[in-house]
């Protein structure tokens, strides 16, 4: 595209910086109910990221709660019970209300229509009936806590779950809602993917993001209803007796985990899925280089989504299941890491030959590559039987899935908010401030999650409010590592809402992305785009160029460049 | 590794940084696998991050400088590298598998232990109906565990072994072992250095204190311990035994004998002292009381306390035992 093809307001807006308040999602209308009752997909994406931010910060409270209280090996303020209850709550917070709708809920609405070059998603009201569901869920795991706690561990394993006095039916009931909420939101994606790509963005033209949007949004479609049909279970063998789970009552307590891993493997990849689509934005974006491989990463979410399906067993391995069960499930296990691999090899061949700006998103990214990357290569000890046997619930798994989830997803996550921060609230944060707080998280989080695995694959097991002498220097280490992290967390975040307030006020396209939501302003008018913007090659930087006045890029006129998008 | 590998604080002498002193047939097997893949995962690590530090060096922006072309895709290169690590992850399939089948597959002549695991104690059966609330076990000599379980899930977890399986109720699993070296000399558990044995699957309130010691001894010192192990009553007063079975039989993991208050109540001073219970009447704590605490724990339950104790049968105490426990308590005031 070029400046003079496209004489619309956004292009008005782009190069003078002059916004009228129409011209502005946030102040488009006011008042507090423009916001609850508010259709509009940009509007539910900001509030489920307060939302998001909210539980993060209570199950970071919790996470550092346990981690202080770990650093004698003996009593220190918390009784066993307590101990019990902050870990499942620390766990159930955190996967339920932060990392699962984190990025598709939060970022993914904000982004996904504007990416699309569209006025919102295909199904709005849905949208926010999505978002309230999140709510009462939320509300549902609130009462837990409030009411009594929960201590069965995130999993729910029976039959303990059907025997402790907390309140498990609360909880599964949070679970329950939550699980529509997920299912809303990725089938909206779906939907708004199939149908309402712009003309011209044809599967192979679409941004990497949006491809590892809707291979997540396949699987909380398919997975979810399996989460909530085992929650329902559980309440019925609570509530009214009937042995499923428990054998006192004739039920199996392993078929329990054969359902709930059937989701929450899958599950994983939710998570994972966007953070990796996220990445491949960023990578390309701060080299200016063209995403490497692009085929290959879009099928790659494809196959890890599909594959997913297939190894819910590993998390079973002594359990008792039969032998057979156990060698094929590692067998299928070995096959997903082949996916995540090629991603990281893609987006190194990307940075070849670029020209790399460290940026704060960029710093994320980086730091995401080397955390994955550890997590992903921790996850062959897992899958290999034999040294499964010892690893299983010690901390070394903890520190694995803390790697992927955290070092992976919340980097990630993270990465992306500092990227479309100034396109969400029209405003840039400090770069410095930014990446001092990226360092610190990164040396916090290696130094809480490293020593566990030394400790895990000597024995120290995972949900354990106290343990033996032999294991205190790591934990002592990890508690240190913790309270950086949780500074570095806060820091990162603190340095986003300065710039609220602070923040010198955005161009319309500061990074020089050529996706579509960085051709309206920042932040976007009401309805993102008056006439749909031009498609081309979402990574094709060659038409554009950095502007002085405007402080930031924009496109020059020249001659049309053909580049294949593969 | 290598330099971590020498603070000792870090590491053992004789175990690596991650792992500790294998003491098992299968631990050295399991070790060599889980070395080489860290060292092919090293190897990995360090290329991925080293080509990512050096390109961002290299290739960082500087003014006047902008990207040059390369190309956007390869196919050659990209099923290349998709598909050479596919043979290593095959190895260490087949090697992860092939030591896990004979990690689980023990030889006929295996000696039998019973693993019974209850919310929050361990109990041991032994051919000859000994029982112990620790591991003993004979060095060289292979043992095969079936493992049950009593209430929820538990898990028998011996770093030491490199073996963990899960006791879940309703079902018997199973996995065996044979230890190479012996924890010490003689039946006396302080010439001993035990091997740790972990619940290791979450169980409830004292799931991280569903601690036992595994002693593993000279084959004769073996049948030496066994045999005092089943004669529990000679050369003990009853107190003593009491004692043994109070630790043995569980009344441990709830009740302590030093006055703190764990799910149930202490033993300590309570003897000859009046209880007040949920329904709001009360006794005085005397021999028929405690067998009927035993025999039937929902009776009465002392105010304040849930009434989580499980009912012990006279298969699993005997009359002649509750009255030792009567003893024991009465000798705690
Ligand atoms: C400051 C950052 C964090 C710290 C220090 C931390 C620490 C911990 C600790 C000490 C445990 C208990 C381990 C055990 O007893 O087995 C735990 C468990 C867990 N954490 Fe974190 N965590 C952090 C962040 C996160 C994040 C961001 C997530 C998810 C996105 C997360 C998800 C979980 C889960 C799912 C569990 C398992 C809970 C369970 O065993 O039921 N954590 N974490
Ligand atoms: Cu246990």
């Amino acid at each position: 595209m070029s400046v003079g093809s496209t004489p619309d307001k956004f292009q008005a807006a782009n190069l003078d910086g002059a916004q009228t308040r129409e011209d502005n999602y946030l102040l488009a209308s006011s008042g507090v109910g423009s916001w609850l009752f508010t259709l509009d997909h940009k509007r539910i994406g900001v509030m489920y990221l307060v939302g998001i931010l909210v539980s993060f910060f209570l199950g970071g409270i919790f996470a550092l709660i346990l981690r202080a209280e770990l650093f004698t090996g003996t009593k220190l303020f918390l009784t066993e019970d307590q101990y019990n209850q902050m870990f499942t709550l620390h766990g159930a917070v955190m996967t339920f209300l932060f990392i699962i709708p984190s990025i598709p809920a939060a970022l993914g609405n904000f982004v996904l229509p504007v990416m699309l070059g569209q006025k919102d998603v295909a199904f709005p009201r849905m949208n926010l009936g999505s978002f309230y569901l999140w709510v009462v869920g939320a509300i549902f795991f609130l009462c837990a806590i409030i009411f009594g706690g929960l201590d069965t561990g995130w999993t729910f394993y029976t039959p303990y779950s059907v025997t402790t006095s907390t309140r498990v039916i609360l909880a599964l009931l949070g679970v329950f809602v939550l699980g529509f909420s997920s299912i809303f939101t990725g089938l909206n994606f779906i939907v708004t993917i199939n149908t309402m790509r712009p003309h011209g963005m044809t599967w192979f033209k679409m941004p990497l993001f949006l491809w590892s949007i809707y291979a997540t949004s396949i699987i909380q479609l398919l997975a979810t209803p399996v989460l909530g049909i085992t929650g329902l279970l559980l309440i019925a063998e609570r509530a009214l007796h009937i042995g499923i789970f428990d054998p006192e009552m004739g039920g199996d307590p392993v078929l329990f985990q054969h359902f709930f891993w059937f989701y929450s493997h899958p599950a994983v990849y939710i998570m994972i899925l966007p953070a990796m689509g996220i990445i491949s934005e960023l990578i390309a974006v701060f080299s200016r280089k063209h995403i490497f491989g692009y085929r290959f990463i879009a099928y790659s979410s494809i196959a890890i989504a599909l594959l997913g399906f297939l190894v819910w067993g590993h998390h079973m391995f002594v359990s008792g299941q039969s032998q057979l069960a156990a060698v094929v499930f590692s067998g299928l296990t070995f096959s997903v890491s082949i996916p995540s691999a090629i991603k990281v090899f893609n987006w190194l061949a990307t940075m070849y030959k670029g020209s790399i700006s460290l940026a704060t998103p960029m710093c994320y990214a980086l730091a995401f590559i080397f955390l994955f990357t550890i997590g992903g290569l921790t996850g062959l000890f897992l899958g290999a039987l034999a040294t499964d046997i010892q690893l299983h619930d010690t901390y070394f798994v903890v520190a694995h899935f803390h790697y992927v989830m955290m070092g992976g997803t919340l980097v990630a996550f993270v990465g992306g908010l500092y990227y479309w921060w100034p396109k969400m609230f029209g405003v840039m944060y400090n770069e410095n401030a930014g990446r001092l707080f990226c360092l610190i998280v990164f040396l916090g989080f290696n130094l809480t999650f490293f020593p566990q695995f030394i400790m895990g694959a000597r024995g120290m097991p995972r949900r354990y409010a106290r343990y033996v002498e032999e294991f205190q220097i790591y934990h002592q280490l990890s508690t240190l590592g913790a309270f950086l992290l949780g500074i570095g967390m806060v820091g990162a975040i603190g340095v986003l809402l300065y710039s609220l307030y602070r923040g010198k006020k955005a161009p319309a396209n500061p990074w020089g992305a050529n996706t579509l939501e960085w051709m309206c302003s920042s932040p976007p008018p009401l309805a993102n785009f008056d006439n749909p913007p031009p498609v081309g090659d979402p990574y094709d930087y060659s038409n554009l160029r950095y502007d002085e006045r405007e402080g930031g890029y924009v496109t020059v006129p020249g001659p049309a460049k053909k580049t294949s998008s593969h | 590794m290598n330099l971590l590998s020498n603070l000792p604080l870090l590491a053992d002498a004789d175990g690596g940084l991650f792992f500790g002193p294998a003491n098992s047939t299968f631990a050295p097997m399991v070790d060599d696998l889980f070395d080489l893949i860290y060292w092919i995962s090293a190897f990995f690590f360090v290329l991925i991050v080293g080509v990512m530090v050096y390109f961002v060096l290299k290739y960082y922006r500087r003014p006047g400088h902008g990207p040059q072309p390369s190309p956007t895709h390869n196919n050659t290169l990209e099923i290349a590298w998709s598909v050479l690590p596919s043979f290593l992850l095959v190895v260490f399939f087949v090697m992860g598998f092939t030591n896990y089948m004979s990690m689980r597959t023990p030889p006929d002549d295996a000696y039998e232990i019973h693993v019974q695991a209850k919310k929050w104690s361990w109990l041991f059966v032994y051919p000859n109906g000994a029982e112990s609330s620790d591991l003993h076990i004979p060095v060289g000599r292979p043992v095969r565990f079936i493992l049950e379980s009593e209430d929820v899930l538990h898990n028998m977890f011996v770093p030491a072994f490199r073996t963990k399986m899960d006791c879940v109720p309703g079902r018997y699993n199973e996995i065996w072992v044979e230890a190479v070296n012996t924890t010490g000399s003689g039946i006396n558990p302080d010439e001993h250095k035990p091997h740790d044995l972990f619940c290791a699957e979450y169980c409830g309130r004292d799931h991280s204190n569903m601690h036992a010691f595994v002693y593993v001894y000279e084959t004769g010192d073996f049948d030496a311990w066994l045999e005092k192990a089943a004669n529990l009553y000679e050369g003990r007063t009853m107190a003593e035994v009491g004692e043994l079975l109070y630790k043995r039989k569980g009344c441990i993991s709830c009740h302590s004998i030093d006055g703190t208050k764990k799910a149930g109540p202490s033993f300590k001073d309570s003897f000859g002292t009046a209880h007040k219970f949920t329904d709001g009447t009360e006794a005085v704590m005397d021999e028929n009381y405690i067998r009927e605490s035993i025999r039937d724990p929902r009776a009465k339950v002392v105010a304040g306390y849930q009434p989580v104790m499980p009912v012990f049968p006279s298969s699993r105490l005997s009359d002649k035992d509750i009255t030792a426990i009567a003893e024991f308590i009465k000798s705690l005031k």
